[in-house]
């Protein structure tokens, strides 16, 4: 029983690897498809920026909030803007942008893919000669790459805001003095790595999510376990890629 | 209810098959286990033949499947298949369910992996193309699926033009959408070019799965089930369609079904498979007289 288990995992790991490592191969053969790669970036960067923007303008409020009473105790009020700033970019947009990705994006994909699955949509774009990993999964990973970063950062910036407004309930500061302040505690060590980890945070969003709709078996139930495994494995991915880069950037710095 | 076999296999009757012997043992007189050979029926009419090409004058079969055998962990489905089709011919399955028929057709498109056998289309071995190869022998191939399997994010007009856009990308927008219309109007159904797959009905969604399958003019044509789920007047409009498609683009078809109109209407020879091997193969009438009982539970 547990020999068997264990040879499922392996297989299953195995399985997931030689399906990412494809997207490499994949990427770099014609025909490139841009205009289904443009539509997957608007249905991920487009469709998503009201949700991110809500979650990073409530991020910017709940922080700047919660921080003031330990911030006063100290007599530190002045270094809110910093703080808020550092913990938003460094850690706090990328990977709350990132999780929410995982939820919004990588469920949609998985049930989108196995829904294609199941109703043999799949197999009819093999019939056809169509590479159905080339058009589905390398279109749709190519767009979380790419628009996961530009989320983040759109998060950032609407966190700050709120940040801001957040100040201003109970201390009088101008949007222009909190940003200077803010931007003078960030060092290019707290910006760099941060963008950097979100395009592999959009990349495993999207493979993962690619990868359990792609395989997602015969039957409807497996569009819906489809969709849920996709969101459980690519947010636990992300905290994954999200403690290697702490490791990296600790070590960097 | 009693089933007709052919006994003149002496593996059949004269050995043990697997099942029956102890663990460890091997049949007498041979070193590999012994296979329960899948039976035929006694019609000596209806037994299965073998490509005639200079007799029948029609030249080399299109198709020649030889011994396909497929299997899902224990479960053998597919045991030997030996099956040919002419150019221009209408082949038509039966079969009860579970028997291996969509899991052969499968097979011929690269959907399913033969465990042992041979598939020739148009003279070439499958098994032996690499993924360019089997692409390019995929686009004269066309296979219309059992639910039609129509994109469902696009409309009727982006799923016909999506194979057109990815196969003749020369093809400029005008003769696209000529060649869209060509498709909808061999299927009957120009009005509904603009219209989502979700809001066809099922005989709708069948031809507009045709014309999306034939507007690459495929040579070989593989449908699966094409007139399950729906009434029997659109069945035999789509058998029709099925008829009138092979006349005007001389395609040869394999047509998996167990709807017997079906088989009437658009069969040129049938084949049966039972237990996942061929049982019986005649026409229509030559079947419908067999005195087999398995066979007649097809017909009455």
């Amino acid at each position: 029983m547990q020999s068997s288990l264990n040879k499922t995992f392996f297989y299953n790991a195995g399985d997931m690897v030689a399906f990412m490592a494809r997207f490499f191969k994949e990427l770099v053969r014609p025909p490139y498809e841009i205009r289904e790669i443009l539509y997957q970036c608007y249905l991920v960067g487009y469709k998503s920026t009201f949700l991110i923007g809500l979650t990073g303008f409530i991020m910017g409020v709940v922080l700047a909030i919660q921080t003031r009473p330990s911030m006063a105790s100290f007599g530190a009020i002045s270094l809110i803007p910093g703080m808020v700033s550092v913990s938003v970019i460094r850690e706090i947009g990328p990977v709350v942008t990132a999780i929410i990705c995982a939820g919004k994006i990588g469920s949609r994909m998985g049930a989108e893919l196995g829904s294609m699955r199941v109703t043999e949509q799949i197999d009819a774009m093999e019939v056809s000669a169509i590479n159905p990993y080339h058009y589905l999964v390398v279109t749709r990973t190519i767009a979380t790459t790419l628009m996961v970063p530009l989320l983040a950062i759109y998060a950032d910036i609407i966190a700050l805001f709120g940040g801001y407004i957040a100040m201003n309930i109970h201390d009088k500061t101008s949007l222009q003095h909190f940003f200077v302040a803010a931007m003078q505690h960030l060092e290019f060590i707290d910006v760099f790595p941060a963008i950097v980890k979100t395009f592999f945070f959009g990349w495993v969003i999207g493979i993962i999510g690619c990868y359990k709709g792609y395989n997602a078996r015969r039957g409807t139930e497996s569009v819906g376990v489809a969709a849920n495994s996709a969101v459980v494995a690519s947010s636990l991915a992300v905290f994954i890629i999200d403690l290697i880069a702490a490791q990296i950037t600790d070590l960097l710095s | 209810m009693k089933e007709e076999t052919n006994d003149i296999n002496p593996m059949k009757n004269d050995f043990p098959n697997e099942a029956s012997l102890p663990a460890g043992e091997t049949a007498p007189g041979g070193t590999a286990p012994v296979e329960n050979p899948p039976p035929t029926t006694a019609d000596p009419n209806l037994q299965p033949t073998e490509p005639e090409p200079e007799r029948s004058g029609r030249g080399e079969p299109i198709i020649i499947i030889k011994g396909v055998c497929k299997s899902f962990k224990d479960h053998d489905v597919l045991r030997g298949v030996d099956m040919y089709v002419y150019k221009g011919e209408n082949l038509v399955i039966l079969g009860k369910s579970g028997s291996g028929k969509s899991v052969l057709i499968k097979c011929m498109v690269g959907l399913e992996t033969p465990d042992s056998g041979t598939i020739e289309l148009f003279g070439q071995d499958i098994s032996r193309l690499s993924y360019d190869e089997l692409n390019a022998m995929r686009v004269r191939v066309g296979f219309l699926f059992q639910n039609s399997a129509l994109y469902d994010s696009m409309t009727v007009r982006e799923n016909l033009a999506f194979p057109l856009r990815q196969h003749k990308k020369k093809m400029t927008r005008e003769k696209v959408d000529t060649a869209i219309m060509q498709a909808l109007e061999d299927v009957g159904l120009s009005d509904s070019i603009d219209q989502m797959p979700s809001r066809l009905s099922g005989g709708q969604s069948k031809r507009i799965g045709l014309a999306r399958t034939l507007i690459l003019r495929p040579q070989i044509m593989l449908y699966d089930e094409p007139t399950t789920g729906l009434d029997t007047g659109t069945a035999r409009e789509i058998s029709e369609l099925i008829c009138k498609m092979k006349d005007k683009y001389k395609i040869s078809s394999i047509i998996i079904t167990h709807d017997m109109l079906c088989a009437k209407a658009t069969a040129d020879r049938i084949v049966m498979l039972k237990d996942g091997a061929v049982y019986a193969e005649g026409s229509y009438e030559e079947l419908e007289r067999s005195d087999d009982e398995w066979i007649k539970t097809f017909f009455y």
